[in-house]
């Protein structure tokens, strides 16, 4: 049994040392919010925290990451979807499929926490993630309405 | 030679799949229906609840239609009608009204993006007059819907044709439950149901001043019959319809609790990894199953078809792992030696061949052109592409000797029932497929051979659900792919630079052919003139030519072609837009004014282009450094048009600027949902038309990952202003029609700063860099 701190707690799992992950979340942990999108770190489907670090769990083996190490993904980003990129991505109607938005969002999450007022040159840098159905521009816009305190309560 | 299939089986009645093609009018709302829909499902097993099934994450055990025994059973035989699930709250399929004064829509369209979940509800709520606040939605299943003889008609989601074929009954499912809640209402205070008015569920009796609700109404509307003609609401009087409302699923997609296809977990499930042949048409010869067998987490090394073998796994990744790890030798079949160069002598070979079928024709074009003043020649080509949906390929199956289930995301459940039926072995009666969340469609799950994959797997392991998921190089190097085709065209002009006379032949891959040939038309393919029509909803040709001739010579490598969101319109669009400006630079003319004086009898093409002309200000001169691009045409219903402004710095570095796009789909459901529509289309198209190239090397693809198969990013994203107009009188698409003027738009103001034209995608194969 090994075991990894995700979303404030400890979790015990089995699995081989050299599993990404990605796929140790997933199917050990069942936490499906994180997805597998193409396993080489191209499309940051895959992203997480550890430490505060955006990273791409799909080629990260779980045995590299140490037991004090803090892992958060999309389902312990914040209680009840309450951070200001989740609540502007709902007043913006982001997604479309959806599938690669919890990625986006921990990249987004990572980003305004070095960066509170993000250019759009930090934008572009900070977020590589693929969205085949593009839906960028309105991540960008929601990106910006975050660094700006959300969506307003009336609106 | 076994290859993979969703062919539809036999006892089925034919069935569309994707698009371009009319195979199967969707069934119109039938009150006859209705009266068989009455009948209690044996057993009662569905009523209970059930029918929430596929939205939320649904158990094997659940939904299972007993007493659908016996042969295999056509769709309207009294046997499987009297399986027909109905819960007793039913309004009819389309609506079922709660106590609590919810509202339960059915969609019958796949979800997978693109919105229609959230547009058809807003359809059926305008008419039913329901409080949208409490509407859901969900999905009938497929066998459901056959059982009850194709009451919701057709699944298919593809063609850009969720909203706009089926408006109509899926609008009067709405209305005529509004009908019989109101009359129930009446029918409890014994007054006429004319002197009554409904808004957001509530009923008020307007002599008395009384009130009652949906909700407490529904049990007693529900036993009336139906009303045989209700009329539709103008859509000018649309509240609900019409206007920016937000999505319906918005919420589960920003906190990681949506269930995808990929994210299902059943009780007992095991989890398998797939290698198909690297080459089209190749088989396995043998595989070492001992090898793997002692790894962790293997429970079994099985074969699928003869192409194919599957590794069974406790968990994917031990799956795949073991798949990686497994030896398997393969027998490339007859076309080890294809090759991109090959496919494209082969096409170019076809550009003046004499075998072509005829799309559209005026006048006598060959005659014309012998005799042309001058004369304007171009070839161009388009690769082919993969969907590269986000989710790579995946579905679920649990079988047994007596029935068969599937979880899928599917473009389209009847196709996706009917592959589950022919690879189970079973009567269609005794399957069923429950839909999943799509992480993107784009036309790929359209097609079902990795479900019939999951299927045969599962077969093997009876019993057992079992979760087949794809890795990415297994989905980027088994796709069904955007045609490849090389099209030339050659205008005739008179002493004046008048055009009189246009062919346009098109060499290469019919999707058609490749997909369902029962459907080819004397061996003409007809998605293949999508925008090049005479006429029709498919896309009629805009420009006026005295002589014009387009045709098809029909080439089809061995590479399996497929719906590729924007189907034939994408290359289509590219050849005719790009050449116009060809034209038009021959003939000294500024491109939209040639474009207006060609389309002066089309004024639907005309409004759009001149819509986009005015927004970015074409009367005035580009900014220093700029170029301008412009693009229309028509498809999947509706009329396009956009103008691109491009860059390129002196490294040869293209930054796209500004799009600006017009769209008119005749009636607009949800216009910030359209915006969304047009905005992913660029996405979608500027991503092929920069990186997307799948090439044949050894009969295999090339690309196997987004390393060699880049999509854009946010940074190349640029900014686009939707212009959505519509002129009302018909319905048309909104999710694949933009697509096909991205590229045209880009390449003719690439052209417009640069004087270089691009003729063959995609641009990351060319230097822009100056001379």
């Amino acid at each position: 049994m090994a075991s990894l701190n995700v979303n404030g707690a400890v979790r015990q799992f089995e699995a081989e040392p050299d599993t990404p992950l990605l796929w140790v979340l997933r199917e050990q942990l069942g936490l499906t919010g994180t997805k597998y999108g193409c396993g080489i770190a191209a499309c940051g489907a895959c992203t997480v925290h550890i430490d505060g670090v955006p990273t791409r769990s799909c080629v990260r083996p779980v045995s590299t990451v140490g037991e004090g190490e803090k892992i958060v993904t999309i389902e312990g980003l914040a209680p009840k979807a309450s951070h200001a990129l989740q609540r502007s991505w709902v007043a913006l109607d982001v997604p479309q499929c959806g599938f690669c938005q919890s990625g986006m969002i921990m990249a987004a999450a990572a980003l305004l926490k070095a960066k509170p007022k993000p250019t759009d040159a930090d934008i572009d840098e900070a977020m590589t993630n693929i969205c085949r159905c593009g839906t960028y521009n309105r991540v960008r816009a929601a990106i910006k309405m975050a660094a700006d305190g959300g969506p307003s309560r009336t609106a | 030679m076994q290859t993979p299939s969703s062919s539809i089986s036999s006892d089925l009645p034919p069935l569309p799949e994707l698009d371009g093609i009319d195979a199967v009018a969707p069934a119109q709302f039938q009150p006859k229906a209705r009266a068989v829909s009455r009948r209690r499902f044996l057993g009662g097993t569905v009523a209970a609840g059930g029918l929430v099934v596929a939205f939320n994450v649904p158990f094997p055990q659940r939904a299972v239609a007993q007493g659908m025994g016996g042969a295999a059973t056509p769709a309207s035989a009294t046997g499987a009608a009297a399986a027909a699930s109905v819960r007793p709250d039913e309004m009819n399929c389309w609506v079922v009204i709660q106590p609590d004064e919810t509202v339960i829509i059915r969609v019958a369209r796949s979800e997978m993006g693109q919105g229609t979940l959230t547009g058809l509800a807003q359809l059926v709520a305008e008419e039913l007059e329901c409080d949208w606040a409490k509407a859901s939605t969900e999905y009938p299943t497929p066998g459901q819907n056959l059982a009850r003889n194709r009451i919701w008609g057709s699944f298919s989601t593809g063609g850009s044709r969720g909203v706009r074929e089926s408006h109509d009954y899926v609008r009067k499912g709405g209305a005529t439950a509004r009908v019989m809640l109101v009359q129930a209402a009446a029918d409890g205070w014994k007054v006429p149901a004319g002197e009554c008015a409904v808004a957001k569920g509530v009923i008020t009796h307007k002599p008395s001043g009384r009130t009652t609700t949906y909700g407490k109404v529904c049990e007693a509307a529900a036993k009336l019959t139906p009303p045989t003609d209700v009329a539709l609401k103008d859509p000018k009087d649309w509240k609900i319809a019409g206007q920016r409302v937000a999505r319906l699923d918005t919420a589960a997609k920003v906190d990681g609790s949506q269930v995808y296809g990929m994210d299902l977990k059943l009780p007992g499930m095991l989890n398998a990894a797939i290698k198909a042949c690297p080459v089209f048409g190749g088989k396995v010869k043998r595989f070492d199953a001992a090898a793997v067998a002692s790894r962790p987490g293997v429970k079994k090394v099985v074969p699928v078809g003869d192409y194919a073998v599957a590794v069974v796994a406790d968990t994917w990744w031990r799956a795949k792992t073991a798949l990686d790890a497994l030896p398997i030798e393969w027998d490339f079949g007859p076309s080890a030696a294809v090759s991109s160069a090959t496919i494209a002598a082969t096409l170019k070979a076809g550009l003046d061949a004499s075998d072509a079928i005829v799309g559209s024709q005026a006048g006598d074009a060959r005659q014309a052109l012998a005799t042309a003043v001058r004369k304007v020649e171009a070839v161009y080509s388009y690769p082919y592409q993969n969907h590269a949906t986000m989710e790579v390929m995946n579905a679920t199956a649990r079988w047994t000797p007596e029935r068969c289930e599937v979880w899928a995301p599917t473009q389209n459940g009847e196709a996706a029932l009917a592959a589950t039926a022919e690879a189970s072995g079973l009567p269609t009666a005794k399957c069923d497929v429950h839909k999943l969340n799509l992480g993107g469609g784009f036309g790929r799950r359209g097609q079902h051979d990795w479900l019939g994959q999951a299927v045969t797997i599962a077969r093997q392991m009876p019993g057992t659900p079992v979760k087949l998921i794809w890795s990415r190089e297994e989905d980027m190097t088994h796709g069904r792919y955007h045609p490849i085709t090389q099209c030339k065209m050659t205008a005739g002009l008179d002493a004046d630079g008048n055009v009189t006379a246009l062919h346009m032949r098109i060499s290469g891959q019919s999707i058609v052919a490749g997909v369902f040939p029962q459907n080819l038309q004397n061996g003409k393919d007809p998605v293949v003139f999508q925008g090049l029509n005479a006429g029709g909803a498919e896309g009629a040709f805009g420009y006026a030519v005295s002589n014009l001739l387009i045709d098809h010579a029909m080439r089809n490598p061995h590479v399996p072609p497929g719906f590729w969101r924007g189907v034939n319109l994408n290359h289509n669009a590219i050849y005719v837009e790009s050449f116009i400006d060809e034209v038009a630079q021959a003939t000294k003319q500024d491109p939209l004014a040639l474009r207006r004086k060609l389309l002066a009898q089309s004024p639907k093409h005309l409004a759009v282009l001149n819509a986009v002309a005015a927004r970015i200000g074409w009367d005035k001169p580009a900014p220093a450094g700029v170029g301008r691009g412009l693009a229309q045409i028509m498809g999947f219903g509706s009329y396009v048009a956009a103008c691109a402004e491009v860059s390129v710095a002196d490294d040869g570095t293209l930054k796209i600027l500004r799009i600006v796009a017009a769209t008119d789909p005749g009636h607009a459901v949800n216009p910030q949902q359209i915006e969304a529509q047009v905005e992913g289309s660029f996405a979608y198209g500027l991503s092929a038309a920069l990186y997307g190239a799948c090439t044949v090397k050894d009969g295999r693809i090339e690309q196997d990952n987004f390393s060699t198969y880049p999509a854009l990013l946010m940074a190349q994203m640029p900014k686009v202003e939707t212009i959505v107009m519509p002129s009302g009188g018909f319905w048309g698409g909104v999710g694949e029609p933009t697509i096909a003027v991205a590229a045209p738009a880009v390449l003719n103001a690439i052209f417009a700063l640069t004087g270089k034209r691009i003729r063959d995608l995609p641009l990351k194969d060319h230097s822009l860099k100056k001379a």
